[in-house]
Order: C-alpha cells, then sequence, then structure tokens
C-alpha cells in the first residue's frame, strides 16, 4: 500500500523535476517535493497508522524515495546551471579582431636602450657605473690624456670652451682620470655621458652626443685582455655570431691603440650598402692606457697597467636599429620614439 | 694623403699584391687604407691615332667625318669636336671598348661608357675620339688639354700604342688616413717604408747625388741666413741655383705629380711640390734678383702689417705670425705662402731653395688667423723633422741638376738650433710579451725593427730610432709597433685575470631607473634634447629679467646664438619636442626627459658648475593637472617619498597658469614643480592644447629617497567609517584640510579620503562643497563610542576654525 504511494509519488517527482526548465521552477518543485506540504512528509506524517514493526521498513523506503528525488534535483540542477553558464558564456562572445585599446606604456629612447644594453653587458663583468662632469676643466678633457696644450684636437674648432680654463668636455675620457686620481686600485669602470663637438648638426653630426668610457686599471692587465673583453662586448651586443676585427690606430692616451671593426651585422660580413661592402662596421676606439697618462694621475706604470675604450652610443644605436639619421634622435616625434 | 701605386713602386720594387691585399695589409699594420681608385677603371680598347683626313658630314653642320689610323688600319670616326684637325694624335676609344665618363666632366658612372660602331646621321663611325674628361681626368691635372674638345696628343706619339699607358693611367691611387702622431706618413716615402715592413720587401731610398760640389760659387757667397725667433723655427737651409732655365718637367714626373692630383706647372714648381710629396717637407723657391741685402731673416711679423701673397691677396699679419724677410722687407708667410713680391716668374735666372723646420702649432693658428691653409701650411702644422729638411733640399738640387733646369751652387747656408738626436729606448721583449699578452720571439721582434730601419744595439739592449719617428718615446710606443707587426689579429683573446667584483650603478642612477619606470608604465616615452639652447629660450618662457635662471653659462664659441648657452632650466627641450608633435598632429604626446641643467656657482665660471638631473614631464591631450600629479606621486611612493608632501601653489611661475601650478615639497624641502603650461607660453612654443608639466629635481630626490620596506601587521580591528559633507570657503586649500585632519586625527586616524567636491547651483557663492570620508581604526583594540567622538570633535573644532560648514 505505502510500496505504491512512495512509488507514485517518486514517478510524479522524476516528471515534474523534468518539466522544471529553469532553476526557481526546479527550486519550486523542491520545496512541493520534499517541503513540509510535500507527498512525502505527508506519507511521513502517516507513519503512526503503519503497524509498529512495519515502521522501520517503510520509513527506509520513505528515506530511499527521498534520496531518489533528491539526487534527481541535485542532477537537474547541475544540468540547468551549466546550460545557463553556457547560455551567458555564448551571449557575451566579442569579436577578438576588433583592435587593441591604446598602448598605455611609454618607450624608451632607442639611445638608452643602448647604453642599458651596454651597462648590463659591463656591470656583469664587475664594472662599476660611474659619471663624470660634462663642462669640464681643460686639464681633465685634455692635458690629462696626454693631448699637449698645441695638440690639434684642442683646435678650437672641435671644441666648445666656455672660457680659457673650462669647456664642454668632448670626451668621456676625463671621467677615466677622475677616477684614477681617487686612488683606489684596481680599477673597473664604465662612464657613459653627453659629450660636445663643435659640428653642426645634419644626418650623421650633433654637437652633442653620448659616449660609454670604459677604463680597467690592475696588475698584470695585457692587451689580450682588451681584446677579449671587448670581443665579448661586441658578441653580446651583436649577437654571438659576430666577429671582430682590431686595427691600429692612434689616440694620444692609449699605446698601443686601435680601432675595433664588428662584422656587419645586416650582410654578415658578405658586404652590403649597410656596410659600404666592406662586411665590417668600425665600433669604437681602445688601447692599453698610456703610460704618461697613467703617471699623470699617480698610478705607477711599472705596477699597474690598464686599457681603455670609448663607444659612441648613438653610433650603436644608429646602427643596431638601422636609423639613417641622426637628427631623429633629437627630435622626439612620437612615432619615432613609439619604434623602441 | 694619397700616393699611387706605381711612384711607390719606385722605392719597393718588389712589390706585388693587388689592389684589395694592399689596402687591407697596410690598414692591419697600422697606415689605415680608406680606399683605392684605379685610374684605368672603365678605361678599355683605348689607343693612339693619327688623324689622317678631315671631312664635312653631308647632313650636320657641326659634325665631321675622320679617317684616323690606330695602327694597323684607319678607322673611319665622326666627331663632333670643335678642334680635330688633319694630322693630331688623338686618343681612340675603339668599337667595343669603354670610357669613364662624358666629355662634360659630370659625375663618373659605375660601370663606365660602352663605345659601339655605329651610325652618326647616317654615316657610320666605327669608334670615338676622347676628351680628358671622358677618360675619368680633368684639366686640373692635365692643363694641356682644351676647355672643350679632343686631348691632343705630341706628334711623336705612335699610333696604335696603348694611350692609357702613355697617359700613365695604368695606376691605383690609394687614400689613407694618416694618424697625427705619424707625420713621417705624410710622403710617399714614408708609406713606401710602411709598405716595404708590411709585405717585408726591400725598401729603397732614392739615390741623391752630391750637388753643386764643383761650382765656382758656394750658397753662402749669395745668400746668408738669420734666424731671429728660434721658438718658431729650428732649422733654415737655403741653396741657390743660378742658369735656371724654365721649361716642361719630364714624363714620369708629371705622373707622378697627376697621381697625387697635383697639377704640373713647369720644371722648378713641379719639383719643389714633388720633393714636397716625396720627403713630405715642403719647399720654397723666391727669386733670387728680388731679395734685397743678399739675406733672409726669419722673424715675427708686426701687428697689422700687410703682405701680399703670392695669389695677388692681401693678408692682414700680427705678431704671432712668422714672416720670412729679406734685408728690407718681408717677402713670404713661414710655412704658409710666399709673397708677390719674391715669386718665380718665366724670366727668373737665380733661385733661392728654402727648405726649413717651423713650429707646428704655430703654422696651424696663424693659418688660421691669416685665413689661408695650403698644402704646405698642412704638413708645417704637424711638426716636421729638422733632419728631413736637408735630405729633401738636396734632393731638390739634384732634381734640377737631372731635369737639366739650373746649375746647382757648392753647399747649403744651414741655420738651426740644436737637431733632433736618434732616440735610445730600452729593449725589454720580456716585458712587452706580459703587456701585449703574447709569446713573441726576441728574434722576431728585431726583425720588425729593422724593417722599419730602427737600429739594435745588443750590449746596451736598446733601441735606436730614426728622427723621422717622432712618436717613438718609450716603452709603449715600441709595444706597439712590435704589435702592428706581428698582427694585431694573431694576439690572443683573453680575459682579465683579477677576481671578478660586483659592478653595478651607482645609488642616483638606481632612482632614474626608477623615474623612467613610472614614467613609461604611465604612458610617458623618454626624449633627450640639447644641453645647449638660445637666451631668447627665457623670454619664450616669459621669465623677467632678473631671474636667476638667466645667470647661464655662456659658450664662447658657439655654433650659433640657438645654441649659446648652457640650460638652467630643463622645460625647452620637452616644450621644443612637444611642439614637434602637435606640429606633426600626433595625438595625445606624453614625453619625459632626463636631463641635467648647468647651475654655475659663479660667473665667470672658475670652477665646476651644479650639474643637476631634472626629471621633466610633459604632455598635451587627455589628460589633467591631478593626472600628472598621479604621476609624480607614483614615483615618490616608489621611492619611499609619499608622507609629508606638500603642494604649494603659492609661487606663482611665470611660465605656468597662474591658479594651476604647485612647488612641490617633501619633509619642507623643495624637491620639485608642476603646473599647467601658462597659455602665452603656449602660444610661444605653438602647442595648440592644455599641456601640463612636471619637474622633479633629482639631487634632492636622491637625498631623500629610501628603498627600505617595514611591515606593518594586518589590520585586526575593524575600522569605523565617518562621512563629512561640508561647505567650504572657495580659498581653503583640500590640502590644508587634510592636514589639519590628519594632525587632529592622530594614531586613530588611518585615512582620509576626498570623495566628492562641487561648486555652483545650491552652493552660496564663494564656497564649495567638499565631502570626505574618515577611516578611523585603533590597531590595538574595537573603537569605542567614547574615541570616535572624541577625535570626531578635535576634527569638527578644526573645521570651525577654518571656516567650514557642516551640511547637514
Amino acid at each position: 500500500m505505502v510500496k505504491e504511494k512512495l512509488e507514485e509519488i517518486r514517478e510524479q517527482a522524476l516528471r515534474q523535476i523534468e518539466a522544471s526548465l529553469d532553476l526557481e521552477k526546479l527550486n519550486n518543485a523542491r520545496v512541493d517535493l520534499l517541503g513540509k506540504k510535500g507527498a512525502l512528509t505527508a506519507v511521513l506524517k502517516g507513519m503512526k497508522d503503519v503497524a509498529a514493526e512495519d515502521r522501520p521498513k517503510v520509513g527506509q523506503m520513505v528515506n530511499d524515495t527521498r534520496a531518489e528525488i533528491e539526487k534527481a534535483l541535485e542532477e537537474a540542477k547541475n544540468k540547468l546551471e551549466v546550460a545557463a553558464m553556457e547560455a551567458q558564456l555564448s551571449a557575451e562572445t566579442i569579436d577578438v579582431t576588433l583592435p587593441a585599446t591604446g598602448r598605455i606604456i611609454g618607450h624608451r629612447h632607442p639611445n638608452q636602450i643602448a647604453l642599458e644594453e651596454m651597462e648590463r653587458i659591463f656591470t656583469g663583468l664587475g664594472y662599476e657605473v660611474v659619471e663624470g662632469p660634462e663642462v669640464e676643466k681643460d686639464y681633465y678633457n685634455f692635458e690629462a690624456l696626454n693631448i699637449p696644450a698645441d695638440h690639434p684636437a684642442k683646435d678650437e674648432q672641435d671644441t666648445f670652451y666656455i672660457n680659457g680654463e673650462m669647456l664642454l668636455r668632448t670626451q668621456t675620457s676625463g671621467a677615466q682620470v677622475h677616477e684614477m686620481e681617487k686612488g683606489r686600485l684596481p680599477i673597473r669602470m664604465i662612464s657613459p655621458g653627453r659629450v660636445y663637438r663643435s659640428d653642426e648638426v645634419d644626418a650623421t653630426h650633433s654637437p652633442c652626443f653620448h659616449q660609454v668610457e670604459g677604463l680597467l686599471i690592475d696588475e698584470h692587465v695585457t692587451f689580450s685582455d682588451l681584446k677579449g673583453t671587448l670581443t665579448q662586448f661586441a658578441k653580446e651586443l651583436f649577437g654571438e655570431d659576430t666577429k671582430v676585427k682590431f686595427r691600429p690606430h692612434h689616440f694620444p692616451f692609449t699605446e698601443p691603440s686601435a680601432e675595433m671593426d664588428v662584422s656587419c651585422f645586416k650582410c654578415g660580413g658578405k658586404g652590403c650598402r649597410f656596410c659600404k661592402g666592406e662586411g665590417w662596421i668600425e665600433i669604437l676606439g681602445c688601447g692599453m692606457v698610456h703610460p704618461h697618462v697613467l703617471e699623470m694621475s699617480k698610478i705607477d706604470p711599472l705596477k699597474y697597467k690598464g686599457f681603455a675604450f670609448g663607444v659612441g652610443l648613438e653610433r650603436i644605436a644608429l646602427l643596431k636599429y638601422e636609423i639613417d639619421d641622426m637628427r631623429l634622435m633629437y627630435e622626439n616625434d612620437s612615432r619615432f620614439l613609439g619604434q623602441f | 694623403m694619397n700616393t699611387s701605386l706605381n711612384w711607390l713602386k719606385a722605392y719597393v720594387p718588389d712589390l706585388e699584391c693587388t689592389d684589395q691585399e694592399f689596402m687591407d695589409r697596410m690598414t692591419m699594420t697600422g697606415t689605415k687604407t680608406e680606399g683605392y681608385r684605379r685610374l684605368d677603371k672603365n678605361l678599355e680598347k683605348i689607343v693612339i691615332g693619327e688623324v689622317k683626313s678631315v671631312s664635312p658630314h653631308p647632313d650636320a653642320d657641326k659634325l665631321v667625318i675622320c679617317q684616323v689610323n690606330v695602327g694597323d688600319k684607319d678607322i673611319q670616326i665622326v666627331t663632333g669636336a670643335p678642334n680635330v684637325f688633319e694630322g693630331a694624335h688623338v686618343i681612340v676609344v675603339l668599337d667595343g671598348g669603354k670610357v669613364a665618363g662624358g666629355h662634360d666632366g659630370s659625375p663618373l658612372p659605375e660601370d663606365g661608357i660602352e663605345i659601339k660602331a655605329g651610325k652618326l646621321r647616317g654615316v657610320e663611325s666605327f669608334g670615338m675620339m676622347c676628351s680628358i674628361e671622358e677618360l675619368g681626368s680633368s684639366r686640373d691635372v692635365f692643363p694641356d688639354a682644351p676647355e672643350d674638345g679632343l686631348y691632343i696628343l705630341p706628334a711623336d706619339t705612335v699610333p696604335g700604342e696603348d694611350a692609357i699607358e702613355y697617359l700613365g693611367l695604368h695606376d691605383t691611387v690609394f687614400e689613407y688616413e694618416i694618424t697625427s702622431n705619424r707625420v713621417d706618413c705624410y710622403s710617399v716615402l714614408g708609406i713606401a717604408r710602411e709598405a716595404a715592413a708590411s709585405f717585408d720587401k726591400e725598401f729603397k731610398m732614392p739615390e741623391v747625388p752630391v750637388t753643386g760640389e764643383d761650382a765656382n760659387e758656394s750658397a753662402s757667397d749669395r745668400i746668408s741666413v738669420e734666424i731671429k725667433d728660434t721658438d718658431l723655427c729650428t732649422r733654415y737651409i737655403g741653396r741657390v741655383v743660378t742658369d735656371v732655365t724654365i721649361g716642361e718637367s719630364p714624363d714620369w714626373m708629371k705622373k707622378r705629380l697627376r697621381s697625387a692630383g697635383i697639377r704640373p706647372i713647369n720644371n722648378l714648381v713641379d719639383i719643389t711640390n714633388y720633393v714636397m710629396m716625396e720627403y713630405g717637407q715642403p719647399m720654397h723657391a723666391f727669386d733670387l734678383s728680388t731679395i734685397a741685402g743678399n739675406k733672409i731673416i726669419v722673424r715675427r711679423a708686426k701687428d697689422g702689417d700687410k703682405f701680399v701673397t703670392l695669389d695677388g691677396n692681401e693678408r692682414t699679419l700680427d705678431s704671432e705670425v712668422l714672416m720670412i724677410c729679406d734685408g728690407e722687407k718681408e717677402i713670404g708667410i713661414a710655412g704658409i705662402m710666399g709673397g708677390e713680391n719674391s715669386m718665380i716668374t718665366g724670366d727668373v735666372h737665380e733661385v733661392l731653395f728654402e727648405a726649413a723646420t717651423f713650429n707646428g702649432p704655430n703654422i696651424r693658428k696663424s693659418a688660421k688667423r691669416v685665413g689661408l691653409r695650403t698644402d704646405a701650411s698642412g704638413i708645417f702644422e704637424k711638426g716636421l723633422d729638422a733632419n728631413n729638411a736637408m735630405d729633401a733640399i738636396n734632393r731638390a738640387c739634384a732634381l734640377v741638376e737631372e731635369l737639366g733646369c739650373g746649375k746647382v751652387l757648392k753647399g747649403a747656408v744651414d741655420v738651426h738650433e740644436p737637431l733632433p738626436e736618434k732616440k735610445h729606448i730600452a729593449f725589454e721583449p720580456e716585458r712587452i710579451n706580459e703587456f701585449l699578452g703574447t709569446d713573441i720571439a726576441e728574434e722576431d721582434m728585431l726583425k720588425y725593427f729593422e724593417r722599419l730601419e730602427i737600429e739594435y744595439d745588443p750590449k746596451a739592449k736598446e733601441l735606436i730610432c730614426p728622427t723621422f719617428r717622432q712618436d717613438l718615446l718609450g716603452f709603449a710606443d715600441i709595444s706597439e709597433e712590435v704589435a702592428r707587426f706581428y698582427g694585431y689579429d694573431r694576439i690572443p683573446v683573453t680575459l682579465p685575470s683579477s677576481g671578478a667584483e660586483a659592478g653595478g650603478l651607482p645609488f642616483k642612477m638606481v632612482i632614474e631607473t626608477v623615474s623612467r619606470n613610472v614614467a613609461e608604465f604611465n604612458g610617458f616615452s623618454q626624449c633627450m634634447s640639447y644641453s645647449m639652447e638660445s637666451p631668447k629660450v627665457f623670454d619664450k618662457l616669459m621669465l623677467p629679467k632678473d631671474a636667476p635662471e638667466r645667470n647661464a653659462i655662456k659658450i664662447s664659441n658657439p655654433l650659433g646664438e640657438d645654441f649659446s648657452i648652457m640650460r638652467t632650466i630643463i622645460l625647452n627641450g620637452l616644450l621644443t619636442s612637444l611642439s614637434l608633435n602637435f606640429n606633426r598632429r600626433n595625438k595625445n604626446v606624453k614625453l619625459y626627459e632626463l636631463g641635467n641643467i648647468y647651475i654655475p656657482k659663479s660667473l665667470p665660471l672658475t670652477d665646476y658648475p651644479d650639474e643637476r638631473m631634472q626629471f621633466a614631464l610633459g604632455f598635451y591631450g587627455d589628460g589633467n593637472f591631478y593626472d600628472m600629479k598621479g604621476v609624480v606621486e607614483e614615483f615618490l611612493i616608489k621611492t619611499g617619498m609619499r608622507e609629508d608632501l606638500k603642494y604649494d601653489p603659492s609661487d606663482k611661475k611665470p611660465f605656468l597658469h597662474p591658479g594651476r601650478q604647485a612647488d612641490i615639497f617633501h619633509k619642507g624641502v623643495k624637491i620639485g614643480y608642476m603646473g599647467e603650461l601658462h597659455p602665452m607660453v603656449r602660444k610661444n612654443y605653438e602647442i595648440g592644447e592644455r599641456t601640463i608639466i612636471a619637474v622633479l629635481d633629482m639631487p634632492e630626490i636622491v637625498k631623500k629617497a629610501n628603498f627600505s620596506r617595514k611591515y606593518v601587521g594586518l589590520a585586526r580591528f575593524p575600522a569605523v567609517n565617518r562621512d563629512l559633507s561640508m561647505v567650504v570657503p572657495k580659498n581653503v586649500l583640500a590640502g590644508d584640510i587634510e592636514n589639519m585632519i590628519r594632525v587632529r586625527g592622530g594614531k586613530l586616524l588611518e585615512n582620509v579620503a576626498l570623495f566628492d567636491i562641487y561648486e555652483g547651483e545650491q552652493i552660496k557663492e564663494g564656497f564649495k562643497s567638499m565631502a570626505y570620508t574618515l577611516t578611523l581604526r585603533n590597531p590595538e583594540k574595537t573603537l569605542s563610542d567614547e574615541e570616535i567622538t572624541s577625535v570626531m570633535k578635535k576634527i569638527l573644532n578644526g573645521l570651525e576654525g577654518m571656516g567650514i560648514e557642516l551640511r547637514s
């Protein structure tokens, strides 16, 4: 009797659940079926009419039916929730090919990027970054670098003077002297900064540009160490396959002196328009610190040796990013800056 | 410096290499060879021809038909050359040949011009007769060529022979970049010596026979020399040539001069030019008959002296210009140019040759002041070896005899200071190897020295350097000689052995990196501008006449007014860049610059100025003052300086909007300023949109920045929020209200935040409505009502004191 009743409840419940097509109806069904006024509750209420010995059995049957209905409710609920989620997601579909919202992060100047590359390489090799004054004394820009008073490089044509004693430095090399004068040895430093030459503005010249000076002073430093250090630098800056060539040159403050070429990173050294067919591109000047320069800074050239190098920052940046006009670097057109 | 290969081979006869090999090897041994030019480039199938007949063209007035013998046959050539005549010996390019360029001397095409047989106005032509320009040369070095027309050869030339060979154009000219230390290489002999050493071939100096030995007279019979200013002239040699016959130089000399780009003029002039090229010693020739008192005096000019140089121009001299004078007058500017009053003319009979050694820097400066830079001064200014002067003048005299252009008198008048002596430098092979990081055998080093004419004294273990090598002074120089002949490319590649130390950026640059990051994350791109600018910038920025910024460092030799002072304010570059962007219609441009300003401690400048790094930001387009303020504060948060900031609007910088600007203070110290650009300044810079700028003075930031952070426990007790809605007199600053609330709120006040501000209808005139949320919290315990009431009461009293009413 009870059994049939329960069976009927169960079947009706499953039909009602199946017919509940949204979560609200399903919730109503739950109240109907399992609530205080539900059919199952009614059965339980009628337990008092059941014989005492049958009660456990009937109770068990009621619970089983209840469990079955609950399970069906749960499953239906899950199904409806998933369907609702899917419907929502489908409605929220966007056109992913629409343009991105404007870029908001600014751009670093190509000079700065090249400089940071160099700083990264040399600080990794144990070099400290130091700065020197741009408005400099004649002594530090020339005399202490073995450029005597009558040297052609001192010609007014190249140097901006403030007065007889002060000038705008023409090279970052003066920073070497300031560093050596501190008397703290050994030295490993690079010194980036602005330098000035009396050149009119054009595609390849600027009266104000940047150099990075490097100096290493220690006991037992050799020319081969200079080659090794700068070879590593070139490979890190321009790529592992880069080849380097050291050509003899002359600078008053180094002896022996060299210019370093790197294999053209555009054609790999075969020769192209970029490297003017030579396969090589001149990158920097370098050399062993002239003993006289060491002496002037009170460093004993018999005990200590060193090497120095100077890189034109714009030159590196122009080459690396294939910029064909130096004026772009100081115009600061946002369409130019935005490319870096 | 240029030299031709043929000329070099005169001294290095065994030199055998391609042009490219020569260039590469010379560059790698230190004589940087920039490039080369084959003089016979694109000159093919070109022979000497003889014009047998000239007849008119039936259909063209300006053309003629020539029959030209080219050795084995006659060919017909139609030409428009005005100067062709029967019997003329000409240069003929045959069918299928090539010439270098057109007859108008315009730039040469890379692949030359092919010449093919064809018809000219219906008449067949089997080649072309050439002008000098078509051979890629010019009247500069072939002065006997006509301005327009064929280059006519002498009648003794042989038809059919190689015309290019005849003209000496089977040659290559190399161009070098000579470094300032190698004065000896500004000469063909110097380059030849390097070439011989580089290729390990024999070097032969020209043979210079002694001249004038059997002459009856000596140079000293005819001239005396006195050097008054020995600081500027260390040697003056005079030799005398009589019975001078001016004529043409021989072909070999003309060819060599041409290859160096020098125009042959006459034997005497050519000899001085030739010796200048060959020995690197400029010389001068005076007409001896013009020299008064038979004497030469070398002395400084007097200020304001006028002097006519041999180019006919009058020059104004000063007391630092060295002059060559005779017994009465000035006859030449030493080392620069001779005078018109003593120049060689066609009817010269006796010549005084001068070879002297002048002070290089003085020549350089004089040439500049006098406004006359010549080939000679360009060489003298490098500072020459006094010993070379005698060799050069003797070579010139030998050439005079060889060319038969005069009789050389005996001896020379030679006045000089102590002559340079060969330098002795210790030979320390082990030290050299240690310095270079090499293992080069001692014998190899000595071989290099031998090639360079550096002698070795094995007893003293000393190297003895020739005086023309003024650059060899000590150990490092000797090491370089070894390195460049051993080969820079063969020197090993090693890394410094000393222990690795920690490298890194100084604190200042760390802060700069933070500033770049903050600027860029907020959409600002980095710009760089010139540190020199025009004093007009101060007017553009509307700074008053007495503004301290106007005390700028002036450059004494600027490129022009626009680059004449060192900036004392960072904004001009930034605003100029914003302006450029605005004019190019770039939208919403945000730029920042990290650059120095240069503040003199006193003027005129006697000591280092204060170079202050400025962090400047600027934008036009979307955004306002408060957006910029947010960027500034983000930077200050990152540098640990968020606490105790104050924005003070009272300074009134003239270039900023009077109601939209503030000085920024941190703990009472000014660290920068910001604001909207004054509309007038914006107009001056032609920026058509509101522009907001901020400038932070980095030295102050660097002093105060700190990156140490300490964790404060997360609050465990609840906070209480109280909203205050108030009516505030318009001139009361939000910053002052907040300050008061913070001070009175004490430790319990966790935060104060403005959530509404309103002016206009419903608010009485002269007032604004403001609303703050105050967050109160006691970190130790839950706040009691009494605590809250007490704090709020203090704050409300404070508000009342500022004339602020609470809104109900």
